[in-house]
C-alpha cells in the first residue's frame, strides 16, 4: 500500500522503527572523506527520517550492514570455539534499487550450492529492505544498461518528491507506524530508474577476450588500492584472519575481513607463487567476474551498474568505459557481443 | 543451521617426519573421504590452511604438511596424542572408478605427490584393477624426496620412475624433469589410457602438452590445482578460476575443461 507522507511523519516513522530494531541508511558522515574536511555518504544507523541522504549516492554500498567489513566468526581459547552474538536481531536497511539487485548477487554466492553461510544468514534473513526510489539516477549510474534499474520485490519503497515522500509498506510493523501518522493513501507504482549514461553490455564474452590487449592500459593506470571492490555492492570476497589478545595470548578471535582481488596477496600460495601479478590481469579478473563468470555459474551478470567503482577510483578508471571496451573486444575476436 | 566454518578437534595418531620441513600427520577421522580432497587445518591464533589428504585408512586420514607459513609451522610443534582443529573434507577428489580396467599413468612433482599418494598407493596394492600402471615422481633434489617408505613399495612396480631435477655428483638415481620420462611410456591403447598429473602449474601444462603430443585425448587427462583458499566453501572467492571454484568444483579437473579456465 502506498502513502503520501510529510517530513515530520517520516521522522516519526523512522523513530518508531529504530525503537524496534536497527535501522541502517545512507547518511552524511562528516569528515569521513579522503581528507578530513570532506563529507561522504555512507551506511550508518539512523533514528530520524531526515538523516537519510536522498539527494546523493552513497560512496559505500548497503552491504556492510549485513556483511561487515570485519566480522568475528569465533572467539576461541586453546580448545574451544564460540560463536559471537549477531550484530542485530532485526534490522531495516534503506538502499537503492541497484543495491537490492546487488543483494541477489550476494545471495547467489552466500546461499549457493546448498551451502548456506551461517553468518550471512544470521543478518540477511533478519533484515527488511526498503528501496530508496531513483528517478534519473546519478551521473555515473548505468543500472539501466545492466538490466538492474527496476524495483525488485521488496519490503518497502520510499521516493523523495518536491512535496514530501511516497512510502510503500509491505510489512506490518511499518504499516502500523504509517497508519499512526494518519498518512493519506495514494495510488502509486514505482518506475524503473532512467540513466543518461548508456553502455553496450556484451551478451556473451568469448574466452579470447581474456587475452585481449584492452587490459594492458590498466597496468599503468590502476594503483591496486582495492577501493573499487570495497564500495561494490556485489563484491563478496573475504579473507580469514586470526588475532590474539595481548593480555591473554591463549585467547583470541577468528574474523573474516573484506578482500580485494586487485590488491597484492589475494592469490598468494606457499612457495612464493601468485597467480595474477599484473594490474591489467587483476582488472581483467574483476571485470570478467562482473560480466561473464558470475553469469556462467549463477545465470546473471554480477555488476548492477551502480557506478560506485567509477565514483571512488582515485585514478579515474571507469568501469562503465571498461564494459564498453569489453563489448568492442568481443566484436574484434569475432563474438556476438 | 550448521555453521560450516566451525572446525572439529581431531587426534594426532602418528607423526612421520620425511624431511626437516615435511611431516605426515595421521589424524583421527571416520567419515567418508577420497584421495585428492583436502581439509582446512585450523589452528586458533595462527589461522587456517588447506592441506590435501595424502593417505586414507580405517578411522584415519593422513595430511602431509610442509613448514612454510605460520599455520604449518605451529603444527610442527604438535605431537602424537595431542589434537588439532580441522574442517572438511572439501573438494571433489579423484574418482578411482574412472581408472579401473584402463591403463593408468600418474605423474607428480614435489608436494604434488601428496594429493595423488592415495591414488598411487591404491593401485600399487591393487595392480589387477588397472591394465598397466606407470608412475613418474619428481623432486627438486635427493634431499627433497618425500614418502621414501612408500617409494620403496612403489618401486616394486616396474613402471615406476623416481627422478630429481638436480643432484650432486655421485647420485646414482634418475635425473631430469618428469617430462623427460614421458616419451618412454608404452601405451597399450592411447585412446583409453588415463593420465593423472599433479604438480606446479607449469609442470602440469608441460606434461599435459607432452601427453597430447603423444596422442592422448585431452578428456583422458586429469590434473589437480592448488590455489589460495580461505573458506573451502565457494564463498571467499580466492580460489576462483573463470566460473569454477577450485575448492568446490576441483581441485581435480578434467584437462578438456581445465584448459578453458583462466586465473
Ligand atoms: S579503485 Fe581504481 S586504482 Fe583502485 S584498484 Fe580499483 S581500478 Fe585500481
Ligand atoms: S562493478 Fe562497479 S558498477 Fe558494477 S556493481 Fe560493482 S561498483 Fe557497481
Ligand atoms: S576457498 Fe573460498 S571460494 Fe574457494
Amino acid at each position: 500500500m502506498a502513502y503520501k507522507i510529510s517530513e515530520s511523519a517520516l521522522d516519526a516513522i523512522i523513530a518508531g522503527l529504530s525503537a524496534q530494531c536497527a535501522v541502517y541508511a545512507p547518511r552524511l558522515l562528516a569528515g569521513w572523506g579522503t581528507s578530513s574536511d570532506v563529507d561522504i555518504v555512507g551506511y550508518a544507523k539512523i533514528e530520524k527520517g531526515s538523516q537519510i541522504a536522498f539527494d546523493k549516492k552513497s560512496m559505500y554500498s548497503f552491504k556492510e550492514a549485513i556483511l561487515p567489513i570485519s566480522q568475528t566468526l569465533f572467539y576461541f581459547t586453546e580448545d574451544e570455539m564460540r560463536e559471537p552474538r549477531p550484530a542485530f536481531a532485526q534490522a531495516v536497511v534503506f538502499l537503492r534499487g541497484c543495491e537490492l539487485h546487488g543483494l541477489s548477487r550476494l545471495d547467489d554466492v552466500y546461499r549457493a550450492d546448498g551451502k548456506l553461510d551461517f553468518y550471512y544468514e544470521q543478518l540477511r534473513s533478519n533484515t527488511k529492505f526498503i528501496v530508496i526510489g531513483c528517478e534519473d539516477g546519478f551521473e555515473s549510474c548505468f543500472c539501466e544498461s545492466m538490466g538492474a534499474s527496476g524495483v525488485p520485490a521488496c519490503d518497502g519503497y520510499i521516493l523523495s518528491r518536491g512535496d514530501g515522500y511516497v512510502l510503500i509498506s509491505n510489512f506490518d510493523e511499518l504499516t502500523d507506524l504509517v497508519k499512526a501518522e494518519k498518512a493519506e493513501q495514494i495510488d502509486f507504482t514505482p518506475v524503473p530508474a532512467k540513466n543518461t549514461l548508456k553502455v553496450n553490455v556484451p551478451d556473451e564474452i568469448p574466452e579470447e577476450v581474456a587475452t585481449s590487449p584492452i587490459w594492458d592500459e590498466y597496468d599503468a593506470r590502476c594503483i591496486i588500492c582495492g577501493r573499487c571492490n570495497f564500495v561494490c555492492p556485489t563484491c563478496a570476497c573475504f579473507t580469514m584472519q586470526d588475532i590474539f589478545y595481548d593480555e591473554n595470548v591463549n585467547a583470541g578471535e577468528r574474523r573474516r575481513v573484506w578482500a580485494s582481488c586487485q590488491i597484492d596477496g589475494y592469490t598468494d600460495i606457499a612457495g612464493g607463487i601468485a597467480f595474477r601479478k599484473t594490474k591489467g590481469e587483476r582488472m581483467r579478473f574483476k571485470a570478467l567476474h562482473k560480466l561473464k563468470d558470475h553469469k556462467g555459474r549463477y545465470g546473471r551478470n554480477m555488476c548492477v551498474g551502480c557506478g560506485r567503482c567509477d565514483d571512488v577510483c582515485p585514478e579515474y578508471i571507469s568501469f562503465s568505459a571498461c564494459v564498453g571496451k569489453v563489448a568492442k573486444a568481443c566484436k574484434e575476436v569475432g563474438g556476438n557481443g | 543451521m550448521d555453521n560450516l566454518y566451525k572446525p572439529f578437534l581431531s587426534k594426532i595418531l602418528k607423526v612421520n617426519p620425511h624431511t626437516d620441513i615435511e611431516y605426515t600427520f595421521r589424524m583421527e577421522y571416520a567419515g567418508e573421504v577420497k584421495p585428492g580432497q583436502f581439509f582446512e587445518v585450523s589452528i586458533p591464533k595462527y589461522g587456517e590452511a588447506p592441506i590435501s589428504i595424502s593417505g586414507i585408512g580405517d578411522g584415519w586420514v593422513e595430511l602431509t604438511i610442509r613448514r612454510v607459513g605460520k599455520v604449518t609451522s605451529e603444527l610442527f610443534e604438535s605431537s602424537e596424542g595431542k589434537s588439532f582443529f580441522m574442517r572438511g573434507p572439501y573438494g571433489n577428489g579423484f574418482d578411482l572408478d574412472l581408472y579401473k580396467g584402463k591403463q593408468l599413468v600418474v605423474v607428480a612433482g614435489g608436494t604434488g605427490v601428496s594429493p595423488v599418494r592415495g591414488v598411487i598407493n591404491h593401485f600399487s596394492r591393487n595392480l589387477g584393477q588397472v591394465d598397466g600402471f606407470s608412475v613418474i615422481v619428481g623432486f627438486r633434489s635427493p634431499e627433497d624426496i618425500l614418502f621414501s617408505d612408500d617409494i620403496a613399495l612403489w618401486k616394486e612396480n616396474k613402471g615406476f620412475t623416481l627422478t630429481v631435477d638436480h643432484a650432486s655428483e655421485g647420485y646414482t638415481g634418475s635425473q631430469g624433469m618428469v617430462t623427460k620420462y614421458i616419451p618412454d611410456i608404452q601405451f597399450k591403447d592411447i585412446n583409453t589410457a588415463q593420465i593423472v598429473i599433479v604438480g606446479p602449474p607449469r609442470m602440469m601444462t608441460a606434461c599435459a602438452g607432452a601427453f597430447i603430443e603423444r596422442g592422448v585425448p585431452e578428456e583422458n587427462i586429469w590434473i589437480s590445482h592448488e590455489r589460495r583458499m580461505s573458506c573451502g566453501l565457494g564463498k571467499c572467492g580466492h580460489c576462483r578460476m573463470s566460473h569454477k571454484y577450485v575448492c568446490l568444483d576441483g581441485p581435480v579437473f578434467n584437462y578438456a575443461d581445465a584448459k578453458h579456465l583462466v586465473d
